[in-house]
């Protein structure tokens, strides 16, 4: 170390040098402040209210009442709106009216309008509807998957390779889901190892971004961080997502936590429609304008107008007749 | 010789890497330890709408101490004029089984609140302040600088008596009627209880309006003023930003935080808004992180459950409704 210069040698005792010059704490201080705030300057929301939200409603709306919400939705500034779910109506009946719904929207400009599609079935309805956009879902969990679509992981992927090839041919991105991406309602704890390979087998088929799911809500901050670590050593973080329940009130503090990972894609529920599947009664999907709160108090640009989503809300919980779980929108009342 | 740039900038580069939390990537460095300051029993109930019998507060406190919060905030001796629902702060005062290794502070206003507090036994008392001019007038009709002189005449005789003192500045993050409040002044007015004697300085997010990234602002600046392990949150969760925002206080250093079993106490500035943040959902956040608070989640819920029956109100703990559906899972 014969050229470094002293006071560097000095400073390999860091307590010394903070000694010496306790300006320098300070300023370590502001830089462990300035870290903290690691933020994303602009944030994608993926609103899933209409889907993921509706889907989990006990109330059923009919289908003009959707079509009015979505409308209403594109009217906000969200960038991405899922419309809709290509699934059968023997297992979903709320999502019967899919073909309906997406024909009915008015496609806004600068709006895209992802529909989910379990099996090339619902694929080709979705294409003969008018979708632009498609959604795959894949779990983590080899219980889950079996309970969900009644197939392994593996054949879940033989699946998807078949929609994501025949989507490519036909020029439509697809995005992927993993479900379970921190724990499962029936086997517990997920490795983080499982989510990595999972999305990274999504990215790697054609996805052009992969939204984490931590589908019972059960995760926190901690878990998050660890679970994001092993993804993104996977999978780009600027295709990744994150699609925090907030059934054991973490939503935010996960969504912050990503965030300062570098994550932004941030899916969400217009008033946190969609109780949680496995806890009847439970709270599920975090509010898009609790998110959007917290993201403008970050400065960072989502292009959403919060009163409009606020009102689209308003508009929802009238026509499901139950109260927001938005606590924003509960204040704006 | 002295330090140039360069040399203090090769310095730091160093440094980053002994304070990996310096470098900018997710590993942010957390306390191993939080200490939990109970604050339902007063905070809570004070803004509950129905009032409680002393029974049913002395049986609350009891639950929570024996559930392992480290501190309880009991009661408030303010008048009953202003407060009914603390008119019973002797009754509870004295009916309580005080957990050896626990503390339970109380509200002491003025210096007839502490000297009242103090015949009733209090070992801990708790004054608050305000950062924002308004609210201050308004709250407890005086200035901010006339209320810091009533609070060393309450600190001068704490001190005397062997008494702690626990001070407590609201609207850190905003005021229901100045709107923005600037973190320097809060910043002054934590370094001016800090000075006169407080052990620890409680920043209370009054209308929940506060979002990280103020959080993280507001802290810098008294951070510059106050020590970091005197430092607490008292975060509210009117818009659902708690939890975020108490996840960066963590992030930067702050080791006590302040919350209200089973979300007591509504915002008293909205009508059927949500106030404090739920101790169950803070804890719940906690152990995740692998942070110790001592606090056993399951009686902490009893509890929570105990005095909603008694309120005839629902949970505002999300973790609590959670659990009333299912065995709660812990990750």
């Amino acid at each position: 170390m014969g050229n470094v210069p002293a006071a560097v040698k000095h400073c390999l005792s860091h307590e010394a040098l903070a000694q010496e010059h306790p300006w320098l704490l300070r300023w370590l201080v502001d830089e462990k402040s300035a870290a903290i705030c690691d933020f994303p300057k602009a944030v994608k929301v993926v609103e899933v209210g209409p889907r993921d939200g509706l889907q989990n409603e006990k109330e059923m709306v009919p289908t003009g009442v959707k079509i009015q919400l979505i409308d209403m939705l594109s009217e906000t500034g969200l960038p991405v709106i899922e419309a809709t779910s290509f699934v059968s109506s023997k297992w979903v009946p709320q999502m019967a009216d899919h073909a309906e719904v997406l024909k009915g929207i008015s496609l806004a400009p600068h709006v895209r309008y992802p529909v989910l599609t379990p099996n090339m079935q619902g694929f080709h309805a979705a294409v003969d509807a008018g979708a632009t956009e498609v959604a795959v879902f894949g779990s983590a969990s080899e219980t889950f998957c079996k309970n969900n679509i009644n197939c392994s992981i593996e054949e879940s992927f033989q699946r998807f390779k078949e929609i994501i090839s025949s989507a490519k041919q036909a020029h439509i991105p697809v995005r992927g889901y993993v479900s379970c991406a921190v724990a499962c309602p029936y086997e517990g704890h997920v490795e983080p190892a499982k989510v990595a390979e999972v999305a990274k087998r999504l990215y790697e088929l054609g996805c052009y971004e992969v939204s984490l799911c931590d589908t019972t809500g059960v995760g926190t901050p901690g878990s998050m961080a660890s679970m994001l670590k092993c993804v993104v050593k996977e999978v780009p973080t600027n295709a990744l997502a994150v699609h925090c329940h907030d059934t054991y009130g973490q939503a935010l503090a996960n969504v912050l936590i990503a965030l300062q990972m570098g994550i932004s894609v941030v899916d969400s529920s217009v008033a946190g429609l969609g109780g949680c599947p496995f806890a009847k009664g439970a709270t599920g999907n975090v509010s898009t304008e609790d998110v959007v709160y917290m993201l403008n108090g970050l400065g960072i640009e989502t292009g959403v107008n919060l009163s409009k989503v606020i009102h689209a809300g308003e508009f929802i919980c009238k026509a499901l007749n139950r109260s927001t779980n938005s606590k924003v929108a509960q204040k704006n009342n | 010789m002295g330090l140039n740039r360069v040399h203090v900038h090769v310095g730091v580069q160093l440094l980053r890497v002994h304070f990996p939390q310096v470098a900018a990537s997710a590993g942010k460095s957390l306390p191993e330890k939080v200490k939990i300051v109970e604050v339902g029993p007063r905070d809570g109930l004070q803004n509950e709408k129905t009032i409680v019998p002393a029974e049913v507060k002395i049986c609350l406190i009891d639950m929570l101490s024996e559930a392992g919060l480290p501190v309880i905030e009991a009661t408030s001796f303010v008048s009953p004029k202003w407060v009914p629902q603390m008119a019973d702060q002797v009754e509870v005062m004295k009916g309580i089984s005080k957990k050896p290794g626990v503390n339970y502070p109380v509200l002491t206003p003025n210096l007839k609140g502490f000297q009242a507090a103090v015949k009733a036994g209090a070992t801990e008392v708790a004054i608050f302040g305000a950062a924002s001019e308004l609210f201050s007038k308004k709250n407890i009709n005086c200035s901010v600088e006339e209320s810091l002189q009533r609070f060393e005449e309450v600190a001068k005789a704490a001190k005397e008596q062997g008494v702690a003192v626990r001070g407590y500045v609201s609207c850190v993050l905003g005021c229901p009627y100045e709107g923005k409040v600037a973190p320097g002044k809060v910043a002054q007015v934590a370094k001016r209880l800090y000075a006169m004697g407080c052990y620890e300085i409680s920043l209370g997010d009054t209308t929940g309006v506060g979002t990280p990234g103020g959080m993280i602002e507001m802290l810098e600046a008294v951070k510059h003023e106050v020590p970091v392990e005197a430092l607490a949150v008292h975060c509210h969760d009117t818009y659902g930003q708690a939890l975020a925002n108490i996840l960066v206080a963590l992030q930067m250093g702050i080791s006590v935080v302040d919350s209200s079993v089973a979300g007591l106490g509504g915002c008293p500035y909205a009508q059927g808004a949500s106030g404090n943040v739920a101790t169950e959902d803070v804890v719940y956040m906690l152990h995740g992180l692998g942070i110790q608070t001592g606090v056993d989640l399951a009686k902490l819920m009893d509890a929570g459950a105990f005095i909603c029956q008694s309120l005839n109100r629902r949970t505002s703990s999300k973790v609590a409704q959670a659990a009333s559906f299912q065995a709660i899972l812990q990750f």
